[in-house]
């Protein structure tokens, strides 16, 4: 059945994913021999019974109670054994252990923001230890979006209303892909992050220090690096073409329109502001939908994204 | 072989056409309308499919690939798959098969259509009225900020619904009163059973889209507070009203096409159908119990797990009828003498097309399997297979079963066959991969995709071109016959129900004389000994 399990499904990243693959596998196989049986019927009987010459006699059955009790009451059993076995395992990946590890996730258009409980601030890149429970607490700034982490096999929509709630114990360390699963505009298929399963050594010193690159990496390269990972090139292009934000190609130091009809010159300080306060001015012919990034940002990142913004002139 | 005229020809012009109040006339143009949106939709998706071949751009922005989508899903439910079979095939032979002249209320009938016609336009014109982009399920609170386009397609939608409700009110009132003498409940052909079922749902299930509707627009217009969470209200509510209609609706597409194949299916195999009371029952039992399943949409949106864990249970119970109607089907082909003409080859495809609808929607009724299925490619596979390996498919063996009646020709049958199984093929070409995308974590409405699902996208692709081939030739052999002259028999294939007594195409008032019942809707024997 792996081969199977392997074409249908993606990998595991928890104790509850092969649950789950154990049922979907399930429903899977027994569907495939239903249709098989339906398609073998309809198969055999339109070649058993083809029409020879016109006026053939055919059957004069016309019902039976014995067989509509079989067709009906035996699918019944069926699926009511599905309805249990899977409300079982829901129930049992509803609830969260007392002890599982709670970040912050706020979703907006278009990137994840998280906060660990002592202040530690990331965007679309989260860390985890491995082995061990965590739950999101979840809210959206603005529409629904939906996080959604296949490896785990696990969905949840997240509401401008309310908190939501997702929880697993990953199994294996690496890199687990998170999406947006519901539909939340231009660039609800860029609104992708990564869940990075540590072991317990390595998450520790990362929740302490951050990252070793962030620390270490020329300010170029780490701006480039943050402009990738942090969600700006979702709607800033570096080559020139227009997205939901200005191009960031030959900004700096030149003259800016502003909406209000003002002139800036795009400094380090314009674009230091702009990145926290992005409401504070308008680029002409812009939406004002960037999110801030107060907070979301170290000191030493912002002088990266500016030296990155520097070096596309 | 019509002599003198019929409906098609006693009256000619424009105007003869635009004012009729013959359901056969409102019937043939519902078929024109609809065809013409079922081509504007299929464009659309086409559009969408080739954007899909690259995991980046590919020929289309972002904004207009979420247009795209939009449209193709609005126009595929609002325009063709709701009023399909009912409003074409429903209102063609519905009164035939009662032996009815008309239907109850004529002029309501043609107010129906223009109605339809009327939010069709409206519909359209939210494509210049700034785009509309928020797929057809209008989620709050991305559609109460959304641009231009939303308030005319959302009017669109609330003004068709009242085209719908007036089809349902005439075809309930047709049947309780119009059948001839003689032709009593359990000796109606099924099919009117199962339009029966369709207009109690639509009449009791769309005045909750409108009201839903109504209250969107206020929301856009006036900011009520209902939807919008920053107004105090609840983004939640509206799904739960959506659903509560948009599930029913589920069953107001697939009812009619499982009454079509509980014609063609019995016609085909010369055999009486198979367990009527049942499948007369089971549609009765869809109807009801559809109407307590909406939440099965919501698994994951933050309701309650023990609404969850109850709409689940319901969802099963649901699925029993349907699987019902596919055994009884199967057992009318039992011991019959079965021949393959185009209309039989769509009732196998729907068959087969259908089992694996139903069986793939185990996977979503069932609670903990959802969760990691909901808005993927799954989904979108599942409610294709459903919607049009089931609705369209039959849709498509209905109107290959009655053309002579309605059109009084007959078409290539070799090309006919040669078009169903570029359909079957094209379809499954294109639907199955979907499958295999979405339980691999492929979510639905993606621009751009990460590049391991690509060689799937490709394929599925692909799969819409053989699609698309098979409707082009079918279209080329539909207008074809209809430039020969009149050479369809009254009854081509053997039918036993009262619309293959008169000839076809029919006279305007549809009988010279009422129609005695003297044998049953499937008794062929009766026929044969007649002949």
């Amino acid at each position: 059945m792996n081969w199977l399990r392997s074409l249908l499904l993606p990998a595991q990243g928890s104790a509850y994913a092969s649950e789950y693959d154990t049922l979907f596998l399930f429903i899977t196989l027994l569907s495939a021999f239903f249709f098989l049986l339906i398609a073998a019927t309809a198969g055999w009987f339109v070649w058993r019974y083809r029409r020879a010459r016109e006026q053939a006699p055919t059957s004069m059955v016309t019902q039976s109670l014995a067989l509509e009790l079989t067709w009906t009451l035996i699918p019944l059993a069926i699926v009511m054994g599905i309805f249990f076995w899977s409300l079982n395992q829901y129930v049992g990946a509803s609830v969260a252990p007392g002890d599982a590890m709670e970040i912050q996730v706020t979703a907006k258009k278009w990137l994840w923001a998280f906060e660990y409980q002592n202040g530690t601030r990331t965007v679309n890149e989260v860390h985890i230890p491995v082995g061990k429970p965590v739950k999101f607490v979840m809210s959206s700034e603005d529409v629904i979006h939906s996080f959604f982490v296949p490896s785990m096999r696990l969905k949840q929509d997240v509401l401008p209303n309310r908190y939501t709630e997702l929880w697993f114990t990953p199994t294996t360390t690496g890199m687990h892909t998170l999406l947006c699963a519901e539909y939340c505009g231009r660039s609800h298929s860029d609104m992708l992050g990564k869940i990075w399963v540590d072991d317990d050594a390595t998450f520790q010193k990362w929740l302490e220090e951050g990252d070793e690159s962030t620390r270490t990496m020329p300010l170029k390269e780490l701006g480039k690096m943050l402009y990738e990972s942090r969600g700006c090139s979702t709607c800033h292009s570096i080559d020139g073409t227009r997205g939901d934000g200005p191009s960031l190609r030959n900004v700096f130091a030149h003259d800016i329109k502003l909406a209000d009809g003002k002139t800036v010159i795009a400094d380090a300080n314009y674009i230091r502001e702009s990145i926290l306060e992005p409401q504070a001015k308008i680029v002409l012919g812009y939406e004002p939908i960037m999110p801030t990034f107060q907070g979301l940002l170290r000191e030493r990142e912002i002088l990266a994204l500016i030296e990155f913004i520097r070096s596309l002139n | 072989m019509a002599e003198g005229t019929n409906y098609l020809t006693e009256t000619r012009g424009l105007k003869s056409w635009l004012f009729t109040v013959d359901h056969k006339r409102i019937g043939v143009m519902y078929f024109w309308s609809i065809m013409t949106a079922l081509f504007l939709g299929g464009v659309f998706a086409m559009l969408v499919r080739i954007e899909l071949l690259t995991p980046r751009q590919t020929i289309m922005s972002a904004e207009t690939y979420n247009r795209m989508f939009t449209l193709h899903g609005a126009v595929m439910v609002f325009l063709v798959l709701i009023p399909s079979i009912a409003a074409t095939l429903g209102n063609f032979v519905l009164p035939l098969m009662l032996g009815a002249k008309d239907v109850a209320f004529p002029r309501l009938n043609l107010a129906s259509y223009w109605i339809y016609v009327a939010g069709a336009l409206f519909g359209l014109y939210s494509m210049i009225a700034g785009g509309i982009e928020t797929g057809w399920t209008f989620y709050t609170p991305y559609s109460t900020s959304a641009g231009g386009g939303v308030t005319p397609m959302v009017l669109a939608a609330f003004i068709l619904g009242f085209s719908s409700i007036f089809t349902g009110i005439n075809f309930i009132a047709t049947i309780h009163k119009l059948r001839a003498p003689g032709l009593t409940w359990f000796k109606m052909p099924l099919f009117v059973w199962g339009m029966y079922a369709t207009s109690i749902i639509q009449v009791l299930a769309t005045p909750i889209l409108g009201i839903t509707l109504i209250l969107l627009l206020m929301e856009r217009m006036f900011q009520i507070g209902i939807f919008d969470a920053r107004l105090g209200g609840d983004p939640l509510l509206f799904q739960h009203f959506f659903w509560f209609y948009s599930h029913p609706v589920v069953y107001i597409m697939i009812l009619p096409g499982m009454a079509i194949m509980s014609e063609v299916i019995p016609v085909f195999s010369r055999k009486t159908i198979f367990g009527y009371k049942a499948i007369a029952f089971s549609s009765i039992a869809i109807a009801v119990v559809g109407f307590f399943v909406w939440g099965h949409h919501m698994f994951v949106s933050g309701q309650s797990p023990l609404a969850g864990a109850i709409f689940s249970f319901l969802t099963f119970l649901v699925a029993i009828p349907s699987a019902i109607k596919v055994f009884n089907w199967l057992a009318t082909m039992y011991k019959g003498s079965i021949s393959l003409e185009a209309p039989m080859l769509y009732a196998i495809s729907f068959l087969l097309l259908f089992a694996i609808g139903g069986l793939t929607g185990l996977f979503l009724g069932s609670i903990a399997t959802d969760v990691h299925l909901h808005d993927t490619y799954f989904v979108v596979a599942h409610f294709h297979f459903v919607m049009f390996g089931g609705t369209v498919i039959a849709f498509l063996a209905g109107i290959h079963y009655w053309w002579p009646k309605m059109f009084g020709r007959m078409y290539s049958e070799k090309w006919a066959r040669v078009s169903a199984v570029l359909v079957f093929v094209g379809f499954n070409l294109t639907f199955i991969p979907q499958f295999i995308m979405g339980s691999r974590g492929m979510p639905r409405r993606y621009y751009n995709y990460l590049p391991q699902f690509q060689p799937m996208h490709v394929a599925s692709t692909i799969g819409s071109w053989v699609l698309g081939l098979g409707f082009l030739i079918m279209a080329g052999y539909l207008f074809a016959s209809l430039r020969k002259p009149y050479d369809a028999p009254s009854n081509p294939w053997g039918g036993a129900t009262l619309e293959w007594e008169t000839a076809s195409p029919p006279i305007t008032h549809n009988f010279e004389t009422t129609p005695a019942v003297t044998h049953g809707p499937y008794d062929y024997a009766a026929l044969r000994s007649d002949a």
